[in-house]
């Protein structure tokens, strides 16, 4: 081998500057589609329960009685399948990641929806039927 | 003689990634022999498929592995589609074959880094893992996940990568390739690296097979044996070619690994050209009721998962023999004759990973 093989690449280094970054001051390279963490919406779950019944690690208890959506990060591994079965689009993946933390923390959220009133619209139409 | 005394090497030692302990029977300096034992990281994620529905269990599988986790997807989601006979769309082969030959890039450039680090050539390594870093960004920006990629599943895949972002990687393989080939001329023609490694660890050809060795390791000593020439996923259509060398030493097993990231990357390209258009994946319905063996090439050699359902969506067994294990005693037969100061550069040149071994 050739003396200097590895010159071109010291050069190529010395003109390109690091490749590392200085992480917590610098934030770290995401994409798009990067699985940071899940992000929950109380407001449209409808409590169905396919995302805990889907969930690989079991991190995450839905109670429908008492509207408790929990999640345990540190279970969770932010696979995606929940936020792919999801049917109300409750759930999303936010693409930055949690900072770390020392010990097993189970996050609560309480399922704020509503179911709207619709049922009252038939004995209506029934009686509008029945007067015609 | 002189008096026989034993090192134990391992599991924490700093070359190593991950715990093998091996007891070292020293003469002096040289190894008479070497006794592996292994069991310091034993996850049961066999067990854990008699819990798991067999659709979730792909992200357990995946997650046997850290470095060739896609590949285990890929292993596990073929082994279901066959017992459950789906056809998979062609898109998803090539997708899976992308994927997976990132995945080797990456696994390969990793070990070649552990490897130069290894025999102390520490400026190589990170050179190495520089470019390793490209791999993953792009790993990332397809799949959102660095080395899990979660896109793999049974009946297809879960993400499409655009034309545009395709061509943008086709157009980023030339200057890559280029840099590639300037740290494996390093590799393969440095003078200091060849001192190192010619004639350390040698295996032949014969006793490569008969202990049944996997991989680079086999086709380092000759044993033209890569499971990429079945033609699983879309490598029929690629024109796949092993990589095989003669010598079966260190240098041997470094030189294929080279050459395979090459290979990779022709065949990352090959594949981009002629990705067909077309759905992602097919609708899973039923259980799986039967066997299979399902056969994968990893970039440490060929992984074997044997599922077994009974018609219920839990299924019954799952078997999983990765290539370190098969890998282990080809390299307790390296080892004699070796100096000990060898035996760290020795027992990396089979890329051992354990928490895949230990499952």
């Amino acid at each position: 081998m050739g003396f200097f093989a590895m010159t071109k690449t010291v050069l190529r280094n010395l003109a390109g500057g690091p490749a590392t970054r200085q992480y917590p001051v610098v934030p770290a390279r995401t994409s798009a589609l990067t699985r940071g963490h899940i992000a929950f919406d109380p407001a449209t779950c409808r409590s169905c329960g396919l995302c805990s019944r889907r969930c690989p690690c079991e991190a995450i208890r839905i109670e429908k009685e008492e509207k408790v959506w929990e999640i345990n990060r540190m279970r969770c591994v932010a696979c995606g399948d929940c936020v792919e079965g999801c049917p109300f689009g409750s759930l999303t993946m936010e693409r930055d990641y949690l900072p770390p933390v020392v010990e097993h923390v189970v996050e609560h959220h309480t399922i704020t929806y509503v179911k709207p009133e619709k049922p009252e619209k038939k004995p209506k139409e029934e009686s509008a039927g029945e007067s015609a | 003689m002189s008096k026989r005394i034993v090192i134990p090497f391992g599991p924490q030692h700093p070359v190593l990634p991950e715990p093998i302990h091996l007891d070292l029977v020293l003469e002096d300096e040289t190894v008479v022999e070497a006794i592996p034992s292994i069991g310091y990281i034993h996850r049961g994620l066999e067990r854990l498929i008699e819990k798991r529905e067999f659709t979730e269990y792909v992200y357990v599988a995946e997650r046997i592995c850290g470095i060739c986790s896609f590949m285990h997807a890929v292993c596990y989601s073929q082994g279901i589609e066959e017992i459950m006979k789906i056809e998979v769309p062609d898109r998803a082969h090539y997708l899976r074959t992308i994927w997976s030959e990132c995945s080797r890039l990456h696994s390969h450039l990793l070990w070649l880094g552990l490897f130069a680090d290894g025999m102390g050539f520490e400026n190589l390594f990170m050179r190495s893992w520089r470019l390793r870093e490209s791999v993953l960004d792009v790993l990332e920006d397809t799949s959102g996940g660095r080395v899990i990629q979660g896109t793999c599943k049974v009946g297809g895949v879960r993400r499409d990568i655009g034309a545009e972002k395709l061509a943008e990687m086709h157009r980023a393989l030339d200057p890559f390739e280029e840099q590639c080939r300037d740290l494996g001329d390093v590799f393969l023609n440095d003078d200091t690296v060849k001192y190192r490694l010619q004639g350390l660890g040698v295996v032949g050809k014969d006793e490569a097979y008969a202990l049944g060795a996997v991989g680079p390791t086999a086709r380092a000593s000759g044993v033209a044996m890569d499971h990429r020439e079945t033609g699983y996923a879309a490598y029929g259509d690629l024109g796949f070619k092993p990589v095989v060398e003669t010598t079966g030493d260190c240098y041997a097993r470094c030189a294929v690994r080279v050459k395979e990231v090459y290979a990779s990357i022709d065949l990352i390209r090959r594949a981009i050209d002629q990705i067909p258009e077309g759905p992602l994946d097919v609708k899973v319905k039923g259980t799986p009721d039967g066997e299979y063996f399902s056969r994968v090439e990893q970039p440490r050699g060929e992984v074997i998962h044997y599922l077994r359902g009974n018609g219920t969506k839990h299924l019954t067994r799952a078997r999983i023999r990765t290539p370190t294990l098969a890998n282990i005693p080809i390299l307790v037969k390296m080892l004699p004759n070796a100096q000990l100061a060898d035996v760290p550069v020795v027992v990396l040149s089979i890329d051992p990973c354990i928490s895949c071994t230990e499952r």
